[in-house]
């Protein structure tokens, strides 16, 4: 007698097939999608994800970059290699462009991070994009914990907390009037743990910052700033080399490195597994502002 | 690598869910250092001796200043067992919709019971609507259990008031445990001041529970997302390739199948099974793949691809149960979109043919729904759907009622009188 088999998902596999399906459903109900890539690991994974969903089809749909000017080298190589590999088209949002011209202004702190939602909204509406993918999960923050997976924009970008779609089984509503848009986040249910063992488990390759280096850098309320063009070592700021990595990847002044000795994949999953602080309070300075730094600028239409 | 639970937390107000999923987090080491440090210093400020694990699951800034939740918070904890995700629904009458919202996607949903109070007005609601979305597990956590002095009797009494609640609403097979979430008692961790308790702790009956689904014993059940047809796109080889993509509903799926599709009838054979990772010979729900047909068959998005062994009929008369989830009013005569699987057509109310009494877990006679009520329609759609009873498949017998004008989201449906199925069993 045979006995018989128990058809389980593991978890990684459950999550992999709920990001296809919603990505396959932007892709089927909307006009003019496009995905929100940085070359951060997550979105990374969310473009393999497209990748995967319309196999052996191209992506059908291209990649916005809303770059700070504040960007790592490595990581804007990595982009244009990417999109390079996947021919796709990239479209580039600068809040440099917006500094230039006086269309938005350098704030005291210097983080360049809050001015990406102009240049945001503005390529959202020229180009006339309906849907809007990107790479949010809700393990990340508070604000984001209560986003849906399918987030109605106004007019003004705005998201409204406190009046979302409810969301019901695997049925998706993206229905809007013109003017709106939509956020999709397809990694939604996964965490930053998920993110690495998929990543292991796929082989996906990575900026080599994620993984641990030896970097010049300099204390700054309790992070590790590297030295460079965009970060500079004020008095009583002692600059010194160590090996460590990235654990998000965004603008290069306000983003934090951790002291780590993982090189690879396999380092990252456990380093991350044991890990006592999160994501965001090892390495973002911004959101360290206030207990709704991330509620606020979401609202006004951030990522 | 473990499986997946998906949990919804449902409850009254101030009957410590926030508290019990903090507790949790916690216990489970989820929580990290940085996040709880921020709920220590807010607690302090706030003049409390013991940092408020209710401030962990809070997010938005209405939500502090209220002390209450108002949105469904997602979770995310894994144990060496499996992952979980958890959906944390408000406990407020007027949030009921956020309980339907988590519900929807539960493998378990967990109520909580302030042991002190025992059954409330709320926690019949929220098992009626577990057992109306057919939830496969519910559990009862019996919370405060310290402050009725960790008293067996109190415990029974309130335990037994549950689970004739739940038999009457057509849920078997209940389990309630006494905890305290504040102290941790039977969260995590066995309780040794519970010693009438030999039952296992929160924790460890979550680890056990099956998830939804038996892929093994359905029917293949396969809404088509769209057809991937690269033609020029992705070279020569593929140049006449055509597949559906879309996720399986319910049951498995084999190369040489004989499959129909719906609502044309048209029947065909499965000639592949492909993802991006290569051909399979075998797939099963909640898989995400693009499968070939031998046949040059119609299909588009909208269609589902069935089983031959049994094929589901299609009709443009539904008559469905419905949670009401908008302020505006349900009555017969109004046009709406309705969303089943991957097809949105248009439909009419025909009829509002009651509304469900909770108390008496019967149906009354109503001509219209508002927010939070429950319901029975019938429906006229303007194109056949596939339509199944939701009482026999969760995956294909759910539907959303869609305003056609703003795009808001009104309604969740389930084909079927799933009113009766609840009160008759």
């Amino acid at each position: 007698m045979t006995t018989v088999e128990q058809r389980r998902l593991t978890h990684l596999q459950w999550l992999e097939s709920e990001s296809i399906h919603i990505i396959r459903e932007v892709v089927a109900e909307f006009e003019r999608p496009v995905l929100l890539f940085s070359g951060g690991k997550d979105s990374v994974v969310m473009l393999h994800l497209a990748v995967k969903a319309f196999w052996p089809m191209p992506v059908p749909f291209p990649v916005l970059h809303v770059d700070t000017g504040h960007n790592f080298p490595e990581v804007l190589a990595f982009r244009d290699a990417t999109v390079e590999r996947l021919g796709l088209r990239l479209e580039v949002a600068s809040v440099q462009d917006y500094l230039d011209d006086g269309r938005l202004r350098e704030r005291a702190d210097g983080t360049r991070n809050p001015l990406q939602t102009q240049p945001l909204l503005d390529a959202i509406e020229g180009h006339k994009f309906d849907a809007v993918f990107g790479g949010g999960r809700r393990d990340e923050e508070k604000a984001r914990a209560k986003e849906r997976i399918f987030s109605l924009r106004d007019e003004f970008g705005q998201w409204d907390p406190r009046n979302q779609r409810p969301e019901l089984w695997n049925l998706y509503n993206g229905r809007h009037t013109p003017g709106q848009h939509v956020r999709v986040f397809p990694i939604s249910n996964w965490t930053e743990l998920d993110v690495w063992q998929y990543i292991g488990a796929e082989k996906i390759e990575l900026p080599s910052l994620y993984y641990a280096h030896d970097r010049e850098v300099f204390e700054r309320d309790g992070m590790l700033l590297s030295v460079g063009e965009f970060a500079q070592p004020k008095d009583g700021e002692t600059v010194s080399t160590r090996t460590v990595r990235y654990r998000t990847v965004g603008d290069m002044s306000c983003t934090g490195a951790v002291d780590s000795p993982a090189v690879t994949v396999q380092d990252v999953i456990a380093e991350v597994a044991a890990t006592r602080v999160t994501e965001r309070g090892a390495t973002r300075a911004d959101d360290r502002i206030s207990e709704a730094a991330m509620e606020d600028r979401k609202k006004e239409g951030y990522f | 690598m473990g499986t997946l639970l998906r949990l919804a937390t449902a409850g009254s107000v101030d009957d410590g869910k926030s508290t019990l999923v903090g507790r949790l987090l916690y216990d489970s080491k989820s929580v990290l250092a940085d996040q709880f440090d921020a709920v220590e210093r807010v607690s302090r400020d706030r003049g409390l001796e013991q940092a408020d694990l209710a401030l962990l699951t809070d997010g938005l800034r209405s939500e502090r200043e209220q002390g209450i939740t108002i949105d469904v918070a997602y979770r995310y904890f894994a144990t060496a067992e499996r992952s979980f995700i958890l959906a944390d629904c408000p406990g407020h009458v007027q949030y009921t919709r956020n309980t339907v919202t988590g519900a929807s996607t539960a493998d378990v949903v967990v109520l909580l019971v302030d042991v002190r109070k025992g059954l409330q007005e709320q926690t019949r609601r929220h098992l009626a609507v577990a057992s109306l979305l057919r939830v496969p597990h519910v559990v009862v956590v019996v919370n405060k259990i310290d402050l009725v002095d960790f008293d067996g009797a109190t415990y029974d009494r309130v335990s037994a008031e549950v689970n004739a609640s739940a038999t009457a609403l057509g849920l078997s097979d209940v389990i309630t445990i006494p905890v305290s979430a504040l102290a941790g008692d039977n969260v995590v961790n066995r309780s040794e001041r519970t010693p009438w308790y030999d039952g296992p702790s929160f924790l460890e009956v979550l680890e056990t529970l099956s998830p939804a689904g038996e892929p093994q014993s359905e029917p293949l059940r396969f809404p088509v997302q769209l057809v991937i047809r690269p033609q020029q796109a992705a070279g020569e080889r593929f140049r006449d390739y055509r597949g559906y993509a879309g996720q399986i509903a319910s049951g498995l799926v084999r190369v040489g199948d004989p499959v129909t599709v719906l609502p044309s009838g048209r029947t065909s054979t499965v000639a592949g099974i492909d993802t991006a990772d290569g051909e399979l010979q075998e797939a099963y729900s909640p898989q995400s793949v693009t499968l070939r047909l031998t046949d040059d068959v119609d299909v588009s998005r909208g269609d589902q691809i069935v089983t031959s062994r049994s094929v589901p009929a299609v009709t443009q008369d539904v008559e469905g149960t419905v949670a009401w989830l908008s302020d505006r009013e349900l009555r017969a005569g109004t046009k709406v979109l309705l969303k089943h699987g991957t097809s949105t057509v248009q439909a009419m109310v025909k009829q509002v043919g009651g509304r469900l009494d909770l108390d008496a877990a019967e149906l009354q006679p109503a001509d219209t729904l508002g927010l939070n009520d429950i319901g029975h329609v019938t429906l006229r759609l303007a194109a056949p759907i596939a339509a199944e009873e939701y009482l026999h498949s969760r995956a294909t017998g759910a539907f959303l009622l869609i305003d056609a004008h703003d795009g808001a989201t009104l309604a969740a449906g389930m084909v079927g009188d799933a009113l009766l199925a609840t009160a008759a069993v």
